[in-house]
Protein backbone atom coordinates (compact mmCIF):
# COMPACT_ATOMS: atom_id res chain seq x y z
CA UNK A 1 0.00 0.00 0.00
CA UNK A 2 2.71 2.22 0.85
CA UNK A 3 5.06 1.18 -2.08
CA UNK A 4 2.00 1.80 -3.82
CA UNK A 5 1.45 5.55 -3.29
CA UNK A 6 5.07 5.92 -3.48
CA UNK A 7 5.38 4.69 -6.66
CA UNK A 8 2.33 6.73 -8.17
CA UNK A 9 3.33 10.13 -6.63
CA UNK A 10 6.81 10.06 -7.68
CA UNK A 11 5.71 8.88 -10.83
CA UNK A 12 3.36 11.29 -11.32
CA UNK A 13 6.42 14.09 -10.11
CA UNK A 14 9.05 12.79 -12.69
CA UNK A 15 6.40 12.96 -15.89
CA UNK A 16 5.22 16.51 -14.69
CA UNK A 17 8.70 17.36 -14.22
CA UNK A 18 9.28 15.75 -17.75
CA UNK A 19 6.40 17.43 -19.17
CA UNK A 20 7.55 20.83 -17.45
CA UNK A 21 11.19 20.65 -19.29
CA UNK A 22 9.57 21.07 -22.37
CA UNK A 23 6.49 23.68 -21.75
CA UNK A 24 9.27 26.19 -20.30
CA UNK A 25 10.89 28.53 -21.91
CA UNK A 26 14.21 29.41 -20.12
CA UNK A 27 16.45 27.06 -19.97
CA UNK A 28 17.27 27.46 -16.14
CA UNK A 29 13.37 26.51 -15.50
CA UNK A 30 14.40 23.40 -17.98
CA UNK A 31 17.41 22.24 -15.92
CA UNK A 32 15.61 22.70 -12.43
CA UNK A 33 12.57 20.28 -13.86
CA UNK A 34 15.53 18.30 -14.76
CA UNK A 35 16.64 18.31 -11.36
CA UNK A 36 12.74 17.36 -9.61
CA UNK A 37 12.61 14.35 -12.43
CA UNK A 38 16.51 12.88 -11.80
CA UNK A 39 15.29 12.91 -8.20
CA UNK A 40 11.69 11.62 -8.57
CA UNK A 41 13.79 8.92 -10.68
CA UNK A 42 15.90 7.84 -7.68
CA UNK A 43 13.42 7.27 -5.19
CA UNK A 44 11.64 5.06 -8.29
CA UNK A 45 15.28 2.73 -8.23
CA UNK A 46 14.85 2.69 -4.24
CA UNK A 47 11.35 1.04 -4.63
CA UNK A 48 12.62 -1.26 -7.23
CA UNK A 49 15.26 -1.90 -4.42
CA UNK A 50 17.93 -0.60 -6.72
CA UNK A 51 20.07 1.59 -3.48
CA UNK A 52 23.56 1.61 -5.23
CA UNK A 53 22.17 2.94 -8.71
CA UNK A 54 19.58 5.64 -6.87
CA UNK A 55 22.78 6.62 -4.77
CA UNK A 56 24.55 6.86 -7.78
CA UNK A 57 21.87 8.87 -9.79
CA UNK A 58 21.51 11.40 -7.11
CA UNK A 59 25.39 12.21 -7.12
CA UNK A 60 26.21 11.79 -10.48
CA UNK A 61 23.36 13.45 -12.54
CA UNK A 62 21.34 15.50 -9.71
CA UNK A 63 25.04 16.41 -8.73
CA UNK A 64 27.24 16.55 -11.42
CA UNK A 65 25.43 16.52 -14.81
CA UNK A 66 22.94 19.01 -13.46
CA UNK A 67 25.78 21.36 -12.10
CA UNK A 68 27.43 21.15 -15.50
CA UNK A 69 24.00 22.34 -17.66
CA UNK A 70 23.35 25.02 -14.66
CA UNK A 71 27.03 26.36 -15.35
CA UNK A 72 26.78 26.26 -19.04
CA UNK A 73 23.79 28.50 -19.03
CA UNK A 74 24.99 31.08 -16.45
CA UNK A 75 27.93 31.34 -18.74
CA UNK A 76 26.42 31.12 -22.10
CA UNK A 77 23.19 33.52 -20.54
CA UNK A 78 20.59 32.10 -22.84
CA UNK A 79 17.81 33.70 -22.97
CA UNK A 80 14.26 32.79 -23.59
CA UNK A 81 13.82 31.32 -26.91
CA UNK A 82 11.25 32.70 -29.44
CA UNK A 83 8.39 30.00 -30.88
CA UNK A 84 8.35 29.84 -34.43
CA UNK A 85 4.82 28.14 -35.79
CA UNK A 86 4.49 24.69 -36.11
CA UNK A 87 4.52 22.90 -39.65
CA UNK A 88 1.14 22.04 -40.71
CA UNK A 89 2.69 19.00 -42.73
CA UNK A 90 3.77 17.69 -38.86
CA UNK A 91 -0.23 18.60 -37.26
CA UNK A 92 -1.42 16.47 -40.40
CA UNK A 93 0.91 14.02 -40.00
CA UNK A 94 2.11 13.87 -36.20
CA UNK A 95 -1.28 13.75 -34.75
CA UNK A 96 -2.68 10.49 -35.76
CA UNK A 97 0.71 9.05 -35.75
CA UNK A 98 0.83 9.61 -32.19
CA UNK A 99 -2.38 8.07 -31.10
CA UNK A 100 -1.57 5.15 -33.42
CA UNK A 101 1.60 4.64 -31.97
CA UNK A 102 0.39 4.98 -28.06
CA UNK A 103 -2.19 2.91 -28.94
CA UNK A 104 0.10 0.03 -30.40
CA UNK A 105 2.09 0.63 -27.12
CA UNK A 106 -0.54 0.67 -24.64
CA UNK A 107 -1.77 -2.71 -26.96
CA UNK A 108 1.88 -4.74 -26.62
CA UNK A 109 1.87 -3.59 -23.06
CA UNK A 110 -1.44 -4.76 -21.23
CA UNK A 111 -1.11 -7.83 -23.57
CA UNK A 112 2.08 -8.56 -21.99
CA UNK A 113 1.47 -7.65 -18.53
CA UNK A 114 2.07 -11.13 -16.97
CA UNK A 115 5.64 -9.59 -15.92
CA UNK A 116 4.97 -10.19 -11.99
CA UNK A 117 5.39 -7.76 -9.46
CA UNK A 118 7.92 -5.93 -7.49
CA UNK A 119 8.03 -6.00 -3.69
CA UNK A 120 9.61 -2.98 -1.70
CA UNK A 121 13.66 -4.17 -1.58
CA UNK A 122 12.96 -7.05 -3.90
CA UNK A 123 16.02 -6.83 -5.66
CA UNK A 124 19.94 -7.80 -4.10
CA UNK A 125 20.89 -4.20 -5.26
CA UNK A 126 23.46 -3.89 -2.69
CA UNK A 127 26.36 -2.26 -3.61
CA UNK A 128 28.19 -5.53 -2.57
CA UNK A 129 26.91 -7.51 -4.81
CA UNK A 130 27.01 -5.16 -8.12
CA UNK A 131 30.74 -4.30 -7.38
CA UNK A 132 31.24 -7.83 -7.60
CA UNK A 133 29.58 -8.24 -10.86
CA UNK A 134 31.35 -5.04 -11.63
CA UNK A 135 34.81 -6.14 -10.76
CA UNK A 136 34.66 -9.21 -11.85
CA UNK A 137 32.67 -10.76 -14.80
CA UNK A 138 32.12 -6.46 -16.25
CA UNK A 139 36.10 -6.02 -15.47
CA UNK A 140 37.16 -5.40 -19.11
CA UNK A 141 33.83 -3.21 -19.77
CA UNK A 142 34.92 -1.02 -16.12
CA UNK A 143 38.05 -0.45 -17.92
CA UNK A 144 37.27 0.94 -21.16
CA UNK A 145 34.42 2.94 -19.46
CA UNK A 146 37.23 4.63 -17.95
CA UNK A 147 39.54 5.18 -21.00
CA UNK A 148 36.26 6.44 -22.59
CA UNK A 149 35.78 9.22 -19.52
CA UNK A 150 39.37 10.02 -19.86
CA UNK A 151 38.67 10.79 -23.45
CA UNK A 152 35.82 12.50 -23.03
CA UNK A 153 37.71 15.15 -20.02
CA UNK A 154 40.20 15.55 -22.66
CA UNK A 155 38.08 16.40 -25.30
CA UNK A 156 36.10 19.11 -23.33
CA UNK A 157 38.80 20.41 -22.29
CA UNK A 158 40.52 21.30 -25.70
CA UNK A 159 36.78 22.03 -27.14
CA UNK A 160 36.30 25.01 -24.33
CA UNK A 161 39.35 26.42 -24.29
CA UNK A 162 39.98 29.43 -25.79
CA UNK A 163 41.69 29.12 -29.20
CA UNK A 164 44.61 31.24 -28.43
CA UNK A 165 45.28 29.01 -25.36
CA UNK A 166 45.63 26.36 -27.19
CA UNK A 167 48.06 27.92 -29.73
CA UNK A 168 50.12 29.31 -26.80
CA UNK A 169 50.40 25.10 -25.16
CA UNK A 170 51.09 23.62 -28.50
CA UNK A 171 54.06 26.63 -28.84
CA UNK A 172 55.37 25.69 -25.43
CA UNK A 173 55.04 21.80 -25.98
CA UNK B 1 -5.30 -2.21 -5.52
CA UNK B 2 -3.19 -3.73 -7.99
CA UNK B 3 0.46 -3.91 -7.08
CA UNK B 4 3.45 -2.63 -9.00
CA UNK B 5 4.77 -4.58 -11.90
CA UNK B 6 7.41 -4.64 -13.81
CA UNK B 7 4.84 -3.44 -16.53
CA UNK B 8 3.79 0.24 -14.71
CA UNK B 9 7.45 1.11 -14.53
CA UNK B 10 7.48 0.49 -18.34
CA UNK B 11 4.80 2.55 -18.88
CA UNK B 12 6.83 5.20 -16.58
CA UNK B 13 9.71 4.49 -19.06
CA UNK B 14 7.96 4.93 -22.18
CA UNK B 15 6.18 8.15 -21.00
CA UNK B 16 9.85 10.10 -20.06
CA UNK B 17 11.20 8.67 -23.70
CA UNK B 18 8.45 10.05 -25.73
CA UNK B 19 8.72 13.11 -23.54
CA UNK B 20 12.55 13.04 -24.42
CA UNK B 21 12.01 12.56 -28.50
CA UNK B 22 9.29 15.36 -28.20
CA UNK B 23 12.04 17.85 -26.92
CA UNK B 24 14.80 16.71 -29.12
CA UNK B 25 12.87 17.05 -32.03
CA UNK B 26 10.61 20.41 -31.06
CA UNK B 27 13.02 22.83 -29.36
CA UNK B 28 15.28 24.90 -30.45
CA UNK B 29 17.89 25.88 -27.73
CA UNK B 30 20.90 23.27 -27.85
CA UNK B 31 20.86 23.10 -24.01
CA UNK B 32 17.85 22.04 -24.23
CA UNK B 33 17.50 19.04 -26.44
CA UNK B 34 20.76 17.90 -24.35
CA UNK B 35 18.58 17.75 -21.42
CA UNK B 36 15.88 16.20 -23.69
CA UNK B 37 19.07 13.55 -24.58
CA UNK B 38 19.26 13.09 -20.67
CA UNK B 39 15.55 11.92 -20.48
CA UNK B 40 15.64 9.43 -23.07
CA UNK B 41 19.12 8.12 -21.79
CA UNK B 42 17.20 7.98 -17.90
CA UNK B 43 14.11 6.18 -19.81
CA UNK B 44 16.65 2.99 -20.80
CA UNK B 45 17.97 3.23 -17.21
CA UNK B 46 14.72 2.54 -15.89
CA UNK B 47 13.63 -0.15 -17.90
CA UNK B 48 16.83 -1.55 -16.92
CA UNK B 49 16.48 -1.61 -13.68
CA UNK B 50 13.01 -2.90 -13.74
CA UNK B 51 13.65 -5.50 -16.06
CA UNK B 52 17.05 -6.29 -13.79
CA UNK B 53 14.29 -7.74 -11.03
CA UNK B 54 13.60 -10.30 -13.66
CA UNK B 55 16.72 -10.97 -15.15
CA UNK B 56 19.03 -10.53 -12.46
CA UNK B 57 21.82 -7.54 -11.42
CA UNK B 58 23.49 -7.22 -15.16
CA UNK B 59 20.73 -4.81 -15.94
CA UNK B 60 21.77 -2.40 -13.31
CA UNK B 61 25.51 -2.86 -14.00
CA UNK B 62 24.61 -1.90 -17.59
CA UNK B 63 22.69 0.84 -16.21
CA UNK B 64 25.94 2.59 -14.16
CA UNK B 65 27.91 2.19 -17.61
CA UNK B 66 24.86 4.26 -19.21
CA UNK B 67 25.20 7.10 -16.54
CA UNK B 68 28.76 6.88 -17.35
CA UNK B 69 28.64 7.66 -20.73
CA UNK B 70 26.17 9.88 -20.16
CA UNK B 71 28.20 12.50 -17.85
CA UNK B 72 30.78 12.44 -20.46
CA UNK B 73 28.15 12.77 -23.61
CA UNK B 74 27.05 16.11 -21.71
CA UNK B 75 30.65 16.98 -21.06
CA UNK B 76 31.56 16.61 -24.52
CA UNK B 77 28.28 18.07 -25.65
CA UNK B 78 28.74 21.04 -23.71
CA UNK B 79 32.27 21.50 -24.88
CA UNK B 80 30.61 21.93 -28.54
CA UNK B 81 28.07 23.78 -27.55
CA UNK B 82 30.57 26.56 -25.86
CA UNK B 83 33.06 26.66 -28.65
CA UNK B 84 30.32 27.19 -30.72
CA UNK B 85 29.20 30.00 -28.94
CA UNK B 86 32.66 31.48 -29.11
CA UNK B 87 31.84 31.90 -32.97
CA UNK B 88 28.67 32.70 -33.76
CA UNK B 89 27.03 33.67 -30.44
CA UNK B 90 23.94 31.56 -30.70
CA UNK B 91 22.66 28.52 -29.00
CA UNK B 92 19.91 27.87 -31.47
CA UNK B 93 20.15 25.07 -33.79
CA UNK B 94 18.50 26.51 -36.52
CA UNK B 95 21.28 28.82 -36.85
CA UNK B 96 23.63 26.27 -36.79
CA UNK B 97 24.43 26.06 -40.33
CA UNK B 98 28.42 26.02 -40.86
CA UNK B 99 28.90 23.11 -42.83
CA UNK B 100 25.99 24.17 -45.01
CA UNK B 101 27.65 24.25 -48.37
Amino acid sequence: MLHLSLFLIFGAICITGAINLLVQRHPINSALSLVVVMGSLAVEYLLLGAEFVAAVQVIVYAGAVMVLFVFVIMLLNAGEEEQTSGSRVAILFGIPGMIIGSVLLAWVLVARSGTGEVALGALPGSPRSIARLLFRDFLLPFEVTSVLVLIAIMGAVVLAARPEAVEHTKKEG
Amino acid sequence: MAPIGTLHYLVIAAALFVLGVIGVLTRRNVVIILMSIELILNAVNLNLVAFSRIWGLHGQVFSIFIITDAAAEAAVGLGILIAFFRNKETVNVDEIDLLKW
